[in-house]
């Protein structure tokens, strides 16, 4: 594999669409949940435990060869919110454009046909990383890195926060988006012995709730 | 010297009796686990669960059957909340619900609260399986420590299937020693009190129900199928149940 595959994939200038989602930052800050450094990390740390560990394991399953179908039925099953799962599929959709076009592969032609309304996004985020010649904790760290910095970057400009507070934030929560990347892999593992039924499915009812206050908005800075 | 826990296990089976009522076959409990038939109304038959000792205490370990076979009516309350406790024994306790609604059956599982008291750690699993055209109103409700105290440790996961399609898989874990970010702003920020309601019905596979935020921290969230999941936050108890009652209200 090549080191420096991963870094293009995880680039937030990857041509993905992610920078336009908050990662529910925008309706956190606008419910006053989130008001400065402290509490954009703790809204991280939850995100990457919850939200992120689910996203790093579909991952870590698509690279091992998991079923797309399976994958994206638990993926389903655990985003109750409506709103959430047409995110996760739109992001797929653009997620899979780049991907094609940066790692030309018959597999994802195939998903791409499989899902042309879009797969959830850390699937084929995961047939990405492998198209890439990327490994399962590769595309692990991908997703639980990614479920941390769409938020950090999206407080700099809600509450115009320093810059450097928000790669502060980052940096601290690292040896925890390794630690979420490593159980990610280790239940993907478990997938393949013993279907999706052991994915985790941790769950943060408020990114639900108030993904379903956001998607209502008439005007807003971030898609979701 | 280990002490082991109690183990206790309560099921209940209800069978249409072809006069457009419900029998309860078998209905049977043990220790902390009390189910007695209550009156009824319809061709529903009524059932509540006594907790006669307490807990579950670390180490207890609790499990609950219910099948509710083609074309039968059941409801299911409990006459208490449930209170996690710490126990004598090392150890989580472990609370597991299973149930299982044929074709055309209908079940009500709306026990009371489960309030994590300070110190305690349970783990709860609830997996409901339906078949086609089986309705469910089923709803969970935890507390987060008795008044003014600090919670216990608490996972809860809930798994809804229909005709072997899983359309809710959801795990919430908070308190002492589950992962960062539970109380924060991103899952609990701070409230004390969360639910969920799962209703399902055939009929929402045709008559989609919209999704909708209810009161300040609600939503009511069509899933992937004809079921509709409502999750709440609240600061307690009471505040909860009333947004929840609210949301099945709304549903109509």
């Amino acid at each position: 594999m090549s080191r420096a595959a991963l870094l293009v994939l995880a680039d937030g200038r990857f041509p993905a669409g992610g920078h336009a989602h908050s990662g529910g930052a925008e309706a956190a800050v606008r419910a006053g949940r989130i008001t400065g450094g402290a509490s954009l990390e703790e809204f991280c740390r939850g995100r990457l435990h919850t939200a992120g560990l689910v996203a790093a394991s579909l991952a870590a399953a698509a690279v091992l060869g998991v079923r797309v179908g399976e994958l994206d039925a638990a993926a389903d099953a655990r985003t109750p919110s409506p709103a959430l799962r047409a995110v996760a599929r739109k992001l797929g959709r653009q997620l899979m454009r780049a991907a094609r076009a940066t790692w030309p592969s018959d597999e994802l032609d195939a998903v791409a046909r499989e899902f042309p309304k879009g797969a959830h996004q850390p699937l084929v985020l995961g047939l990405a990383a492998r198209a890439a010649g990327l490994g399962a904790l590769d595309a692990a760290h991908c997703a639980a890195y990614e479920s941390v910095s769409g938020p950090a970057s999206a407080v700099v400009r809600l509450l115009s926060l320093d810059p450097f507070e928000a790669t502060g934030v980052l940096a601290r929560l690292a040896p925890e988006v390794d630690r979420v990347a490593d159980r990610a892999v280790e239940a993907a593992r478990g997938v393949v012995a013993e279907g999706v039924g052991v994915l985790p499915a941790a769950s943060a009812p408020l990114l639900e709730i108030g993904a379903e206050g956001h998607a209502g908005w008439g005007v807003r800075l971030f898609a979701s | 010297m280990t002490t082991s826990g109690v183990r206790a296990f309560a099921r209940m089976v209800a069978r249409a009796d072809g006069r457009g009522g419900t029998a309860l076959p078998i209905l049977e409990g043990e220790g902390p686990l009390a189910p007695r038939r209550t009156r009824g109304s319809g061709g529903e038959a009524r059932v509540m669960l006594v907790g006669a000792m307490g807990g579950p205490l670390g180490g207890d370990v609790f499990a609950v059957r219910a099948a509710v076979e083609s074309g039968a009516r059941l409801r299911v309350g409990s006459a208490a909340a449930t209170i996690a406790l710490p126990g004598q024994s090392k150890g989580a306790a472990r609370y597991d619900v299973r149930l299982d609604v044929a074709d055309g059956a209908e079940l009500h599982w709306l026990p009371e609260q489960l309030i994590s008291a300070q110190g305690s750690d349970l783990y709860v699993t609830t997996r409901v399986g339906l078949g086609a055209g089986a309705r469910l109103v089923l709803r969970e409700e935890q507390v987060l420590g008795r008044a003014g105290e600090q919670p216990g440790r608490l996972s809860s996961r809930l798994t809804v299937c229909v005709e072997g399609r899983t359309l809710l898989d959801q795990e919430l874990a908070c308190g002492p020693g589950a992962p960062g970010g539970w109380d924060g702003p991103a899952v609990l920020g701070g409230h004390r009190a969360v639910g969920q309601l799962v209703v399902v019905r055939p009929e929402f596979a045709w008559e989609p129900v919209a999704a909708r935020v209810v009161g300040e921290g609600a939503a009511i969230m069509p899933l992937a199928g004809p079921a509709v999941l409502v999750s709440a936050v609240a600061a307690d108890a009471l505040r909860l149940r009333r947004v929840l009652d609210e949301a099945l209200a709304d549903l109509g």
